[in-house]
């Protein structure tokens, strides 16, 4: 598979005042600490973790809403900076959460899908017109949804039409920050096959943000687990579903819900996701972890491949 | 099974609109026993949260429930204002979804935990305040004495409804209404407070009413499940009976549309449309639109919900044959 | 919290400064020079006599090196002598100020109440009766001109009714608390309510909004009683945006003040301070606006200690 977007050492650092004349101790929010990986043409990645753990920065970053602090982006194999931004932006688009925030109340459908080929000064208007058709109907909106406004649909039509607005300037990346969770249920699986559907026609990749698993298990081909901004495990879905190798996923996993299981009680990790003001030293996870030992509590681990597995990366002193 | 503490019998909440009421819940009926958990699941608008809310006497004006609500021996529906207050938070408790804004923003916890008891046990604020941080440490907040004096804004989404859940059952209510109380909450966290639920219930006993969208959230704990539409009961099963053998067809394509940790399907299978417009207007089964089984009967009259097993009703005319 | 009370200190020191250097300026580009009028009241004086004086009170220097050599005295307290009162400046200015607060704290306190009671009453029932008539009268009471409510009271309870007196701060020869406290009636009323128009419409924008939030369900949810659901879970979180927009426009009462001390004659800050730019008193009146910014820039720190030391969850640093 050809690399399509690669990060490496990614950081992203928040100072959040202090600092200066008076000001005290400066606090840096590290949301972001020294993450690579690389998402192929075609390919689907998800980005797995709870909420703080650095998920949507990351995305972000990806999508170029979000400068790293440190670290570089390669978009198919350039280095991306001020000068190459402006060509990748067009082939990575974004689609966000909240369908209701993320679409202009005051522009009628055809003008927001509309809108990054005017920003982007792709076309003519009769030839933007004729997109903004097609995009329409290939998201499965009818025609006439073009003169209405985004009040007169319900939550799943809005995510198609921010799915088609992120279609329009012909797109190789798609980074979608937690797309359906607003959705109610039978609406999510619409979704859900529209993005499958929309990825084997046009050979789309996707960077999948979620916090459900059973969602990533059914979209996606790997899966990268963020816990306090850190690359915990990087793996082809059915290894990381089948074998969990860090703990912090295995946790994950068993805390997901099942249709037709009882709670078994006493095997929920216990604690919480620390905060990324004041990271505990050594491996971030110690504190939770029920395999942590001294070693645990001192040196943090790097991503290396599972014993046996390489195409497994896990970031663990114990690693399964 | 004991005698029910919770009989509800054909409610309705209606809201005046142009031309009579528009009712979010639309004639349901269930029972409770002590002890017992009951889920409740549905799309948003299905009228879930609009029964929690008739249970507890909140429904916000102008809407109006009708019908009868038995909660041990008493009726509640027509009860004035200060026998409800005397039942809220007392023998009738409610956690909400959202823990950040559910929580007076410029209240310690210890002191919002407290004033339960102040209203209800008519205690004293210190001796109130006291057993906040006793109950702050049963649901398993460390240094509870400092986490009393606390902000809501100062702890995190678990420990807000750790201390929600503290405040509900301060006066060891009998039944405590839950409304997606872990729908904002992670996956770890959320398992967090299933199990602190289920260990409160262990010791207090009380009957619980969950609320959510999440099947396998409520096939976890529940020991009978009601699904709703549209403001109606579609089926309403024990829990084991309605995952293996759902009856109608909504349940059964709400269950289809799940991926399936276990296998990967290249499709799911998908229930077409939306949720209709509750008007007062329609006839027939309310979901006739989105299901491929239905016929002119099905849009002509509405399904009466009938017992196809025991203890297993289904409102579908398709589901007996 | 100290450090940043020092920081606020500093910053308004700072723009004390600046202000003082702008005024300074305003006012000497007006329009002649205390020696104008001096010589006005003198017509025989010299062209060798006028020099003189110029040099004396060292109005030939250039406006920066004039504006430091204030400076300097300012600094420790000396703002020289007012020409018209034939004083000190302060020794005219502080009484003035006195009578100024007066008013204004006590108009303030009264519009605040005022305001509370009509905005929580009338955010109960949005769209009511009693959300009608509240709103009626906070409508007209931003709408009806500070003059012309002053002139009605006085035609109405000073010339018809007889009930408090039409001007002046006391009865000579009496003085008395009574007395004093008679002749403010009029005056805090009619400040009072040019304010308590406004300030009721934020308390039951503010109210409206804080009863449809979640926590007020809670509380409901708690069994607390209707009362307790107002008084004690919505209108504490009410008050924060509340209190912030009323401390602010304490400042803006200064202007109010000026007009009501006019109407009613009144020997305030706003009286003194015109008559001292119309009569060319430039220590003054270069005195007098500074401690009317001073006022203003207190009530500014005054709005966010109270905004910080209502929300919780904001962190003055």
């Amino acid at each position: 598979m050809n690399e399509l977007v690669a990060l490496d050492g990614i950081s992203v650092h928040f100072h959040l005042g202090g600092g200066g004349f008076l000001g005290g101790k400066p606090r840096i929010l590290r949301a972001v600490e020294n993450v690579s990986f690389a998402i192929g043409e075609g390919e689907t990645l998800a980005l797995v973790g709870e909420s703080g753990s650095g998920k949507s920065t990351l995305g972000n970053v990806v999508a170029g809403l979000q400068p790293p602090t440190a670290g570089t982006l390669r978009f198919r194999g350039r280095t991306l900076d001020r000068a190459t931004w402006p060509q990748a932006r067009r082939s990575i688009q974004i689609v966000f959460q909240d369908p209701f925030g993320a679409l202009d109340p005051r522009m009628p459908v055809s003008a927001i899908i509309a809108e990054p080929l005017r920003i982007q000064g792709i076309g003519t208007p009769a030839e933007r017109r004729a997109r903004t058709a097609a995009l329409v109907e290939q998201v499965g909106l009818p025609v006439d949804a073009l003169n209405r406004y985004p009040h007169e649909f319900s939550g799943g039509q809005r995510q198609r039409i921010a799915i088609a607005r992120a279609l329009a300037p012909d797109p190789a990346l798609i980074v979608a920050d937690e797309p359906l969770s607003a959705l109610d249920v039978s609406i999510q699986s619409q979704v859900l096959n529209l993005m499958k559907e929309l990825q084997e026609r046009l050979g789309l990749s996707y960077l999948f943000i979620s916090h459900d698993l059973a969602v990533v298990n059914h979209l996606v081909d790997r899966v990268a687990v963020l816990y306090l901004g850190r690359l915990v495990e990087l793996a082809p879905r059915q290894l990381l579903f089948d074998r969990p190798s860090h703990p912090y996923t295995q946790a994950l996993l068993h805390a997901v819900p099942r249709i037709g299981r009882k709670r078994a009680r006493g095997q929920t990790i216990k604690g919480e996701m620390p905060s990324p003001l004041n990271p505990p030293p050594g491996c971030v996870f110690h504190p939770r972890c029920p395999k942590a030992q001294d070693v645990c509590r001192t040196t943090a681990p790097i991503l290396e491949p599972a014993p046996g597995r390489a195409a497994h990366m896990s970031a663990c002193h114990f690693k399964e | 099974m004991s005698a029910p503490l919770l009989e509800v019998r054909g409610l309705r909440v209606g809201f005046p609109r142009a031309g009579g009421l528009r009712h979010v819940v639309a004639g349901i009926d269930y029972a409770l026993s002590p002890g017992r958990t009951l889920g409740v699941v549905g799309e948003s608008g299905c009228g879930k949260s609009m029964t929690a809310l008739a249970l507890m006497g909140l429904v916000p004006p102008p809407g109006r429930a009708e019908g009868s609500i038995r909660f041990d021996g008493r009726e509640l529906i027509g009860q004035s204002a200060a026998e409800w207050r005397a039942l809220r938070g007392n023998r009738i408790a409610m956690v909400f979804q959202e823990p950040m804004t559910a929580l007076n923003p410029v209240m310690p916890v210890g002191a919002q935990i407290a004033e339960v008891q102040v209203l209800h046990k008519h205690l004293g604020w210190k001796e109130a305040g006291e057993n906040a941080v006793a109950m702050l440490e049963a649901v398993g907040i460390n240094s509870p004495r400092e986490r009393a004096r606390a902000y809501p804004h100062q702890l995190s989404g678990g420990m807000r409804q750790r201390a929600m859940i503290a405040m509900a059952l301060a006066c060891e209510p009998a039944l405590l209404v839950a409304d997606e109380p872990t729908t904002a909450l992670d996956v770890t966290i959320q398992a967090q407070i299933l199990d602190l639920m289920l260990e409160l219930q262990d010791r207090i006993g009380m009957a619980i009413q969950f609320i959510s969208h999440n099947l396998a959230v409520v096939s976890e704990i529940a020991h009978e499940i009601i699904v709703m539409y549209a403001g109606r009961i579609v089926e309403r099963a024990p829990a084991d009976a309605l995952f293996a053998n759902p009856r109608h067809p909504y349940t059964q394509g709400l269950i289809a549309t799940l991926p399936d940790p276990e296998q990967r399907v290249a499709r799911l299978p998908v229930i077409p449309g939306g949720v209709p417009d509750l008007d007062a207007g329609a006839r027939g089964c309310r979901f006739a639109d989105r299901c491929a089984l239905a016929d002119a009967g099905c849009r002509a009259a509405e399904p009466p919900a009938e017992e196809i097993a025991p203890g297993h009703f289904a409102a579908c005319f398709k589901a007996a044959a | 919290m100290t450090r940043y009370i020092l920081r606020r200190i500093l910053q308004a020191l700072l723009v004390l400064l600046v202000m003082s250097f702008v005024i300074y300026s305003l006012i000497g580009l007006m329009p002649g020079d205390p020696l104008d009028i001096m010589l006005a009241s003198n017509p025989g004086a010299t062209p060798e006599v006028v020099e003189h004086l110029r040099k004396l009170y060292g109005l030939d220097q250039p406006l920066m090196l004039r504006y430091l050599r204030w400076l300097q005295d300012a600094l420790v307290g000396q703002f020289g002598y007012s020409r018209t009162h034939s004083l000190p400046v302060l020794s005219v200015l502080v009484p003035a100020l006195i009578q100024t607060c007066k008013l204004m704290i006590i108009s303030f306190i009264a519009s605040v109440i005022l305001a509370f009671i009509l905005g929580i009453l009338a955010a109960l029932k949005p769209g009511g009766i009693l959300d009608g008539v509240i709103s009626l009268f906070a409508f007209a009471g931003i709408s009806v001109p500070v003059f012309w409510l002053a002139l009605m009271m006085i035609l109405v309870f000073a010339v018809k009714l007889h009930w408090f007196p039409a001007s002046g701060i006391a009865t000579v020869g009496d003085g008395g608390f009574r007395d004093q406290a008679l002749h403010l009636v009029m005056p805090v009323i009619t400040l009072a309510l040019a304010s308590t128009g406004g300030f009721t419409r934020y308390v039951r924008a503010s109210m409206i909004e804080v009863l449809r939030m979640d926590h007020v369900r809670t509380a409901r949810a708690k069994g607390a009683a209707e009362w307790r659901v107002v008084l004690v879970h919505a209108f504490r979180n009410a008050l924060i945006p509340v209190v912030t927009i009323m401390a602010l426009s304490f400042g803006v009462l200064f202007n109010g003040a000026l007009l009501t001390e006019t109407m009613f004659a009144q020997p305030g800050m706003g009286k003194m301070i015109y008559d001292a730019i119309l009569g060319n008193d430039f220590n003054l009146a270069l005195t007098g606006l500074l401690f009317a910014t001073v006022v203003t820039l207190l009530s500014n720190l005054v709005a966010d200690l109270a905004y910080g030391w209502l929300d919780p969850r904001i962190a003055l640093t």
